[in-house]
């Protein structure tokens, strides 16, 4: 029933114009006022008839969202736009967009000629103007309906990126307890929002990360062609070296907070290694998952397994070296004198050193799975960072499980 | 310069290195895991250690150490 009453208003608004038109020019912007006032009802009306309650799927791409009641958007919507400079925007937009219509209609009806010429087509005429009209009505409805969901969408991040970064704040309300007391308050500042920063990229990372495998999936599944592989290896690839990236940046900012790998899930912690997850161990994951490997591939892969193992081993005796010298460093001088500044001091100097580490283990990580793409077809490339994927997943899935156990009964 | 250079040729693999390095420390195990003969030089136990670590910094290295030289040409420290 709604539905008629635009066009109504719209007609009406038309021949209310047509029969201004042949009044005296002074009496033209009255016509014009009223019809622009037919106008404004014809589009408040339109908009109402959208408010009726029928359940509206959200486009399947979002999988994850449930149906949404049609009222409920647009209600929302209209609720946004309830802000006075947006609709007044809105109604004007469709006010000029009638007007000029209405002026085009007035620029036929001064000329007779034309007039009685085109006295049959008037009804087509009116009949196209209406769906011209229904479908700018309709295209411009679909755009606010897009940009709502990309808006709730970003929402949507924005709530997990907030609750990780809760998550974090906790836990980092526990670690920061341990800061030596009285120092570096301002720098302490900087070092914050580096850290907030590369929490909410690394939100971000892990949502990422969790597309691309399921497009690996498909793909894998659809038996799609190499080349088109290619461009998901490539783009997985380059995800793990943005992390890495990321991971430098904020290494530089506070080098603890990455070693301790706070910022992981808790089963991840488990077999964190320098800030990281073990090259070693990650050969050790892909590997049984890559089967059927030639000789040769067998046999370079070997080879890498040795040199990480070797360059592992490097690093980690780096590391015990740099605690000693730190530890002793820390303990060194009198511990009968109240001053313990010098020590500390020359500890941090030595401290810096953590920093190289961190990248080094960063390189060895990114080196081995470029060696690993260079020797794997694409096919095995990408079963490779499927496999990788999907183990870290688990883990993390491992993780929420684990914080969400039971509780063990105590004895009697 | 001259010094360095000429060090850095001696032996097939040469490594400039500080004792208080760990990170050069790393380097030297995994070379002695590799097998690599290599030759260390620990500049801030030689003299003209200041020169050396300018020269080094001089020749595009981020941190003058670890610093490789493998047949006289400089190698870099992140080459695994």
């Amino acid at each position: 029933m709604f539905a008629i009453m635009p066009v109504f208003l719209t007609l009406l608004a038309k021949l209310i114009h047509v029969y201004f038109c042949f009044l005296p020019e002074s009496k033209l912007s009255i016509a014009l006022d009223i019809n622009s006032t037919c106008a404004k009802v014809a589009f408040f009306i339109i908009s109402k008839s959208m408010n009726s309650p029928t359940p509206h799927f959200v486009p399947s791409r979002l999988g994850i969202y449930e149906p949404i009641h049609q009222i409920g958007i647009w209600g929302e919507n209209f609720k946004r736009n309830g802000n006075p400079n947006t609709s007044t925007s809105v109604i004007v937009e469709v006010d000029n967009k009638l007007e000029n219509e209405s002026e085009t209609t007035s620029h036929e009806m001064l000329a007779p000629s034309n007039n009685y010429e085109q006295e049959a087509s008037k009804p087509i005429d009116k009949i196209q103007r209406r769906l011209a009209q229904n479908r700018e009505a309709a295209r411009k409805s679909r755009l606010r309906k897009k940009a709502y969901v990309q808006q709730l969408e970003n929402s949507r991040l924005k709530l997990i990126q907030l609750e990780q970064e809760l998550q974090r704040a906790r836990q980092q309300g526990l670690y920061m307890g341990g800061v030596l007391e009285g120092s570096h308050i301002g720098f302490s500042g900087t070092v914050n929002s580096g850290i907030a920063a590369f929490e909410m990229e690394y939100g971000r990372w892990v949502d990422v990360q969790h597309r691309q495998i399921c497009e690996l999936r498909t793909a894998l599944n659809a038996h799609i062609s190499d080349i088109e592989l290619r461009i998901l290896v490539e783009s997985g690839m380059g995800h793990y070296f943005e992390l890495f990236r990321m991971k430098s940046t904020v290494a530089k900012a506070d080098v603890f907070y990455v070693i301790s790998g706070v910022w992981k899930t808790s089963a991840e912690r488990f077999f964190s290694w320098i800030g990281g997850f073990r090259p070693s161990e990650l050969l050790k994951v892909l590997v049984p998952q890559l089967d059927p490997l030639t000789e040769q591939q067998i046999l370079e892969v070997c080879n890498l397994k040795q040199s990480c193992q070797q360059a592992e081993d490097a690093l980690s005796q780096g590391m015990e070296k740099l605690q000693e010298t730190v530890s002793s460093t820390v303990a060194g001088g009198p511990v009968d004198e109240v001053s313990y500044i010098p020590q500390v001091a020359t500890a941090m100097e030595k401290l810096e050193a953590l920093v190289s580490f961190v990248n080094q283990a960063d390189h060895l990580r990114q080196e081995t799975l470029q060696q690993m793409s260079r020797i794997l077809t694409t096919r095995q490339a990408a079963r490779g960072l499927l496999a990788l994927g999907e183990y870290f997943h688990r883990l993390r899935a491992l993780s929420t499980l684990w914080a969400t156990r039971p509780p063990e009964p105590s004895l009697p | 310069m001259d010094k360095l250079m000429r060090l850095a040729s001696e032996k097939d693999v040469v490594v400039f290195s500080k004792s208080s390095c760990c990170l050069c420390y790393a380097i030297i195990i995994l070379f002695q895991e590799l097998g690599v003969t290599s030759t260390v030089h620990e500049i801030d136990q030689d003299p003209e250690g200041r020169e050396i670590e300018k020269t080094l910094m001089r020749l595009g290295c981020n941190a003058p150490v670890p610093a490789i030289f493998v047949g006289g040409r400089l190698v870099g420290s992140t080459n695994e």
